[in-house]
């Protein structure tokens, strides 16, 4: 075992010396290869980390939600219908919700307006979310003016603002009393925004769906497994736009590793010939070769994923940041729990490191198994 | 021992790389024990509040409310209306809406 050690040794000092000699190119290549996986790496880690997250957190959110449509549009539960969907058997619990948008004109930003269900609001306070404290410089005990719909100016004082911590689901809420939310959005009296219900058996959450469009045709029933899946799906549909974007750069690097793995130089070929001719066989240039391909491609790998790492879960994705603000003022700032897929990181190894490593392979041993003469000349 | 070979010098720093490596999984190991109570606070909050939706992006209240939208809100603005929210183009409409269900009309024979 240790002479094949000491060779392999051996082979991986001449390998690092012949990449010393190219400094510049084999660093340039080091440098791009790297740069490839970071970004493939921030973004698989950030979609996977986010989509777990979300999950993880609306598994509490409500079994069914029901709205009601007109001509295709959402539109108000008028009074009655919780009382309907009372007498349908298996559902558990009924609320109504009230929500609805508000759009700041000072600081062109959307909130959401909201009666909470699990607290008590005094009339005329308001708890808001993290991102309205940051952006708007509220803290418990300010006071704010909102527009309403109708001209009227209403003022709030901030009782409270949410926890940090859940921002990623609270950043832009302004929650507030009934009377007051009523009253700002004039809202008519016994509707709501839509229904939140509860199905005693959760085998039964789709029957439960079909009996309510049965009971009233003009709704439409979301279920909680449905809002999981859209989020379990979150960026997927146009993770395909990020690739497609990122298409030209992944060609670009594979015609660049290409050119640079398997178009041998004239330097190169020279070398295996000289390498052949004192007398080095083919298995120790072919295994001088794959030390090069192996060690640069590993190398790259590793610093790139630490480094994407890095970027997503400790500076919160901050290179990429600006693609999903889009035009949103408010913008949540959640630092992400790291939730690694193994399965993830192998796919990136296995599409980084082995293909440059084959690459790298094949000509060489074109190369290497002719004659050393024919080499040299050619 | 000085690093006197260069197969010394690059194996050590791919050892070190590959330690870093490691240490990405024992780190999101420790972050996500630490997390761990602020999620399930996060979650209750939810359960509380009757949320149903995550503030990804704030800007249209198709993305704001993803799962709530339905597949005319993005175009609904004026007839012929093309989406025009960044965020519209990083996000799938709702994962029912795309769904194939089975049609629900009878499916009558055509007289002949």
């Amino acid at each position: 075992m240790k002479p094949w050690i000491e060779r392999q040794r051996h082979l991986i000092d001449f390998t690092a010396q012949s990449l010393a000699r190219r400094k510049g190119k084999s660093l340039g290549l080091l440098f791009v290869y790297t740069l490839l996986v970071f970004v493939l790496a921030s973004v698989a880690l950030y979609t996977h980390a986010l989509r777990n997250e979300a999950t993880r957190v609306l598994a509490g959110a409500p079994e069914i939600v029901l709205q009601r449509l007109i001509a295709g549009r959402h539109d108000l539960v008028p009074p009655g219908y919780i009382e309907r969907i009372g007498r349908i058997r298996g559902v558990q619990k009924i609320e109504g919700r009230l929500w609805g948008y508000y759009y700041d004109s000072v600081l062109k930003a959307n909130y959401t307006f909201m009666v909470p269900a699990d607290r008590e609001i005094v009339p005329g306070e308001i708890v808001v979310g993290p991102a309205l404290e940051r952006t708007r410089g509220l803290s418990a005990g300010n006071g704010i003016s909102f527009r309403a719909y109708s001209g009227e100016l209403h003022t709030f004082i901030v009782a409270a603002v949410l926890a940090h911590e859940s921002e990623l689901v609270s950043a832009d809420l302004v929650l507030m009393n009934e009377a007051d939310f009523r009253r700002f959005f004039a809202y008519p009296d016994g509707h709501y925004t839509d229904i939140a219900l509860w199905v005693a058996n959760p085998l039964e959450v789709r029957n439960v769906g079909v009996k309510l469009l049965g009971t009233l045709p003009d709704s439409r029933p979301i279920l909680r497994e449905e809002v999981l899946r859209t989020y379990a799906s979150i960026f997927d549909w146009r993770e395909g736009m990020m690739l497609a974007l990122l298409s030209a750069a992944i060609l670009a690097f594979g015609i660049f590793a290409w050119e640079k793995a398997a178009g041998l130089s004239a330097e190169e070929k020279r070398e295996i010939g000289i390498l052949k001719a004192i007398g080095w066989e083919t298995g120790d240039v072919i295994a001088m070769k794959f030390w090069e391909g192996f060690l640069v491609s590993l190398f790259a790998f590793l610093v790139g994923y630490v480094a994407a790492y890095v970027h997503v879960f400790h500076f919160e994705f901050t290179l990429f940041a600006p693609v999903l603000k889009g035009w949103a003022v408010l913008y949540p700032s959640f630092a992400l729990t790291p939730q690694i897929d193994g399965l993830q990181v192998a796919t990136l190894f296995v599409f980084t490191v082995l293909p440059y490593t084959a690459a790298t392979l094949v000509p060489i041993w074109r190369a290497a198994t002719t004659d050393p003469d024919t080499v040299m000349r050619s | 021992m000085p690093l006197e070979r260069p197969s010394d010098r690059v194996l050590a720093a791919t050892l070190l790389a590959g330690v870093l490596f490691a240490a990405t999984f024992a780190d999101a190991a420790r972050q996500r024990s630490a997390r761990e109570a602020a999620l399930q606070r996060t979650t209750e909050l939810v359960t509380g509040l009757r949320l149903s939706d995550v503030v990804l992006f704030t800007e249209a209240r198709y993305t704001r409310h993803l799962s709530q939208a339905d597949l005319h809100s993005a175009f609904q603005d004026h007839p012929m209306a093309l989406e025009h929210f960044p965020s519209g183009s990083l996000l799938p409409p709702p994962r029912l809406l795309l769904d194939h269900h089975e049609t629900l009309d009878r499916k009558a024979a055509s007289p002949d």
